[in-house]
């Protein structure tokens, strides 16, 4: 990777600059497949224009059931696009938008594990992909909520038909949403914060 | 991924969102381009992940830069708020508070 010198640097614009008070920040991790509109909806409830960090991956980390990987490469680079929501003047929320994939949350450290929780980003024409993602978080001990992405063409089912088909206990917050919209996507988040809330109440789960 | 963290010396893991201030306002003769880069981006704080963007860097080099910087004392690191087994609930309160304002 080229590095292409200090001049050439753009910056944060002025007004998303942090104030010198901010003295920690948290993440959340929104996780789904690919396509599922993980980068919108942190773009929907960003302050800032979402950003990209990248790691790269070396062949053997490649594997053959995504559309990353490419036989005749020897590295791939991984890309997360992330967000962020300034909540006080002291605190930051990041939210990080990334693959379902398991071997790429080991390209960034502690990206679930320092996380408050998850939000699994689900498209009910791809359900399938959801469960590894869910059964990875719970192995983790990741709080997560579930939102259903209602992609204008997808099929429509109630929530509870969800829940069964997606094999989720009852604890766990199920909602639809509209990735696109900044309140949707923000009543998400809510939902996720009582639910880390009440976990907090009950300490239920460490 | 290891950087040296508080000013008592203290190891703590470079996370995607500690957050980075220089601690000099304008880059010392001896720094590289990366570094007065970087330096130059954290006048106000920033979180790793902002860094890596913009710098164009992979998170695991911001390690090295990092690293570097922290044992040259031209930054200060900001340790993030990662989830425990019983967390905070003031901290969640705050959260939800500030997303009802968005």
């Amino acid at each position: 990777m080229d590095f292409k010198g200090s001049d050439t640097i753009p910056g944060p614009r002025a007004e998303d600059q942090l104030p010198h008070t901010a003295q920690s920040a948290a993440k959340i991790v929104i996780v789904g497949g690919f396509g599922v509109g993980k980068t919108t909806m942190v773009g929907s409830v960003s302050e800032i224009t979402p950003l990209t960090t990248e790691e790269t991956m070396t062949q053997a980390g490649i594997g053959v059931d995504d559309n990353f990987g490419s036989a005749s490469k020897t590295a791939t680079t991984v890309a997360m696009d992330f967000g962020r929501i300034s909540i006080t003047e002291q605190l930051v929320l990041y939210l990080f938008g990334t693959p379902g994939q398991q071997r790429f949350w080991f390209l960034w450290n502690g990206l679930f594990e320092g996380a408050l929780g998850a939000v699994v980003l689900v498209d009910t024409r791809r359900l399938e992909v959801s469960f590894d993602v869910m059964g990875r978080l719970e192995e983790r001990g990741v709080p997560f909520v579930v939102a259903v992405n209602a992609f204008p063409d997808a099929p429509r089912y109630a929530i509870e038909e969800l829940r069964t088909a997606l094999d989720l206990t009852p604890d766990i917050p199920i909602m639809e949403c509209d990735a696109r919209r900044r309140a949707s996507s923000r009543d998400v988040l809510m939902t996720l914060m009582r639910f880390l809330h009440s976990l907090a109440m009950t300490g239920s789960r460490t | 991924m290891y950087v040296v963290a508080g000013p008592d010396g203290e190891r703590a893991e470079l996370d995607l969102v500690t957050l980075i201030v220089a601690r000099v306002a304008d880059p010392p003769p001896s720094a590289s381009p990366e570094q007065a880069a970087l330096l130059r981006l954290c006048a106000a704080p920033l979180s790793v992940a902002e860094l890596s963007a913009y710098l164009h860097l992979p998170f695991s080099a911001m390690g090295v830069l990092l690293t570097e910087l922290l044992t040259a004392e031209l930054v200060q690191a900001r340790a993030p708020i990662v989830r425990q087994s019983r967390t905070d609930r003031s901290l969640l309160e705050a959260v939800m508070n500030g997303l009802q304002r968005l």
